[in-house]
């Protein structure tokens, strides 16, 4: 057992951090890692297509991708590892994450020549940003409940519907979009798979504001939206299939080796011993110092879960059991610790924390914790996989599996 | 980036599980319960004769000279399987002690013969339940040693015992005891796992031997090294737990269907996996920090055995629960479980001693940084 990396990883290691030193600036100590994927403002969305632009130029946009299109070849570990590096600089958030992780896989598998030759270069080189047009009010952990509607007409289809937790959607360029095309057959088998243009006036997006109080993604109102057939991705009633491999790209394009971003469970040791319980320092509070050492044995479990991941990567192995358990363990460990947080700075944190106040931090943290335990597969979800595939526990009973969605 | 077992490590895995599997069943488990001493003297001799007990003593001594990643395999196999064997005590902590800070004279006397099968050497740190060496009271004066010690496990069936007591000094290291000599009075405690034989030891005015690179920090890191080794153990035994449950829940019928296909029970299968794998992951930084010799194997091993302690206590008490009444009965397996589960923690103390350990070394860690 050993963290280093293999000479090949050291080699395509160096190489990175050359040109990221040549052509980005490191971050200095106290400046966080860029660790989201929403940019905040029209500056950060230009700012971080002119990265993208520089990356593509050089070689490093869409490093999984096939040297056909336009990619690098890399392996998943040599991925891991360019985020392990680009997490280093200060650098723009990762708006393309979408476009290259997920759209571009998927298109490259389903979508015609025409297709891969118009969207693939465009989404590299971050001309293009992609969201991902799947959830609805009534389709979240089952997605198969979709119930926009495309129906055909002459050589085009029109799709009226409603999207929404979309990411992003307020600045992307293009939208992979899951419609029920047949509602006369059983759920998964009557949905279709479209590339759709996001400037379309038939496209409105309004913002969703979460509890934390910020914005990152939106309900997508589609009236009427004409695209030709050309824009249908993959067959016609094959649109399960089709989102089965976007979402196991959303799996593997989980930013292993990028620094998470959440509060480190170290820093409540701190602010335990600059506020009281009690009457004294709280860091001398049995029940105080119990919690923190549980919420560190934690993080480091989540921390050496991910070395376990990029072992099996490294090993060109996909990741095993282990990787399942990491996305259900975290957002209830930072609502915990953020929880916990709130209750050590007393009211200073939990009522009236100040903007800029170090304390508002542990309040933050609890207000965007719910998002880790919903999105990408809800903590429910990720029980029914684990207990289902890697058990081998009996599947649920899904009455409606083979009644018409009509039938519903 | 190598954090896992290699494919020769799975061989030797396979290996000892195949030879586990034919000597320590569940139903020799159930007998050893019922018996008057718990020790699975056959399983022992047998791995003695596949030179598992010498896995980690050097070849010298008559051992096969492997590191803390085979001795860790070792250790979840044997959590695995349940046996009622000293392996904690005697691979864990007398054979570490010994060869790391015993005298040449007690290297030859003692390792071949512990290697061989032939002499059981166990441990007895801790007094009324801790097991920190700030906590010894038990004292040497004049090579003699005199305290109370207890838990001590197996101290029924061992020749030897390795003591934690005060130098004249009054400082904390570790004493050869003769367990045979009259001084010495042994008595059996009510343990919950009788699988376990665990005794109270009075010594009185015991001539002792001591272990001259004992020291407290010395045996702060043994018990380090003990804890990562028994978070392995507790791992295997979770595992077995968990595997043993999920069987059930998908053999036993009700409201016509496999219990396991309901989310009560298939969600809570899920969450003990989730315990086991976290705990996995600070195991397997344990057993690097261990073969390494990493100066963060305290943070390391207090993560280990604070996530296995978590896993083992949940995971064997909702396997009792989804057993449902049967799982309530003696005849029955998870008890089983539960019970070493107990033991393992008792052994080396409970979650709140090695928490401490853990916000000590970070703050030592943070303090030496500045």
């Amino acid at each position: 057992m050993d963290f280093s990396d293999s000479p090949e990883e050291a080699a395509f290691r160096a190489k990175a951090r050359d040109w990221l030193d040549a052509t980005a600036t490191r971050r200095n100590g106290s400046e966080k890692a860029q660790d989201h994927f929403m940019a905040r403002d029209a500056d950060e969305v230009a700012r971080a297509r002119d990265w993208q632009a520089r990356k593509a130029d050089a070689g490093w946009a869409g490093l999984t991708w096939p040297r056909a299109f336009g990619g690098r070849d890399a392996t998943p570990i040599e991925q891991v590892i360019w985020n392990q590096e680009e997490g280093r600089y200060a650098v723009p958030p990762n708006v393309f994450l979408i476009g290259i992780g997920l759209v571009g896989p998927t298109v490259m598998i389903h979508g015609t020549e025409d297709q891969k030759t118009r969207f693939l270069p465009r989404a590299l080189t971050g001309e293009d940003i992609w969201c991902q047009l799947f959830s609805e009010p009534a389709a979240g952990s089952d997605l198969a409940g979709i119930r926009t509607r495309a129906r055909r007409e002459d050589d085009e289809w029109v799709i009226s519907g409603q999207k929404v937790w979309t990411s992003g959607a307020h600045y992307s360029t293009h939208g992979i979009l899951l419609a029920r095309t047949d509602p006369q057959v059983p759920k998964h088998k009557g949905m279709t798979m479209f590339l759709v243009d996001m400037s379309d006036p038939a496209i409105e997006t309004r913002p969703i504001r979460q509890i934390s109080g910020s914005s990152s993604f939106n309900e997508v109102f589609i009236d009427n939206l004409r695209v030709p057939d050309s824009a249908r991705l993959g067959g016609v009633s094959e649109g399960w299939k089709v989102a089965l491999t976007t979402l196991m790209n959303e799996r593997f394009s989980i930013s292993v080796g990028r620094a998470s971003g959440g509060a480190r469970a170290e820093e409540l040791i701190e602010l335990a011993t600059r506020v009281e319980r009690n009457g004294r320092p709280a860091i001398e509070d049995g029940e105080v110092r119990a919690r923190i050492a549980d919420f560190i044995a934690r993080q480091r479990g989540l921390e050496f879960t991910s070395y376990r991941v990029m072992t099996s990567l490294s090993r060109g192995q996909a990741p095993g059991e282990e990787g399942s358990i990491g996305k259900l363990l975290l957002g209830k460990l930072r609502q915990e610790m953020g929880a916990f947080g709130m209750d050590l700075a007393g009211t200073s944190a939990g009522i009236s924390a100040k903007a800029g106040d170090d304390m508002a931090r542990w309040r933050n943290e609890y207000l965007t914790a719910p998002g880790n335990r919903i999105a990408g597969g809800s903590d429910e979800i990720q029980r029914t996989i684990i207990g289902e595939r890697i058990l081998g526990l009996p599947p649920e009973i899904r009455v409606d599996k083979d009644v018409a969605f009509s039938e519903l | 980036m190598n954090f896992g077992f290699s494919d020769e490590h799975d061989a030797i895995r396979d290996t000892l599980a195949r030879m586990l599997s034919d000597h320590a069943t569940l139903a020799v488990a159930h007998d050893c319960l019922e018996a008057a001493d718990g020790f699975d003297s056959a399983t022992w001799a047998a791995l003695a004769d596949g030179g598992w007990l010498g896995l980690a003593i050097a070849e010298d001594y008559g051992g096969a000279a492997m590191g803390a990643i085979e001795l860790a395999i070792v250790a979840e196999e044997i959590g695995r399987s349940l046996a009622a064997i000293p392996f904690g005590p005697v691979l864990g902590l007398a054979i570490p002690a010994i060869q790391d800070l015993g005298t040449q004279s007690q290297r030859e006397n003692l390792l071949p013969r512990i290697a061989e099968g032939r002499m059981i050497v166990t441990v007895a740190l801790a007094e009324d339940g801790g097991s920190a060496p700030e906590r010894v009271s038990a004292k040497v004066l004049q090579d003699r040693l005199s305290g109370r010690k207890s838990p001590v496990s197996f101290a029924s069936d061992a020749s030897f015992a390795i003591v934690a007591a005060l130098d004249e000094g009054g400082t904390a290291r570790l004493y050869l005891a003769d367990l045979s000599d009259p001084s010495v009075s042994i008595s059996a405690l009510d343990a919950i796992d009788r699988t376990r034989p665990t005794s109270e030891i009075v010594f009185h005015d015991t001539p002792v031997e001591l272990l001259p690179g004992s020291d407290p920090a010395a045996i702060r890191t043994l018990l380090d090294g003990a804890a990562v080794l028994a978070a392995f153990e507790q791992i295997g035994l979770a595992e077995r737990a968990l595997f043993l449950t999920r069987d059930y829940a998908c053999e036993r019928q009700a409201f016509g269907r496999q219990i396991g296909s309901f989310q009560a029970v298939k969600h809570r299968l899920a969450d003990m996996f989730a315990k086991i794998e976290l705990a996995r992951s600070n195991a397997f930084f344990g057993a690097w920090a261990l073969a390494s010799g990493d100066e963060r194997l305290s943070e390391a091993a207090a993560v280990a055995r604070l996530a296995a302690l978590d896993a083992v206590q949940f995971t064997t008490e909702e396997s009792v629960q989804l057993h449902g009444g049967i799982g309530f009965t003696w005849a029955a397996d998870p008890h089983l479980f539960l019970r070493r589960g107990w033991q393992l923690k008792a052994e080396l103390g409970l979650a709140d001693l090695w928490r401490e350990r853990l916000l000590c070394n970070l703050a030592d860690g943070q303090r030496a940084a500045n």
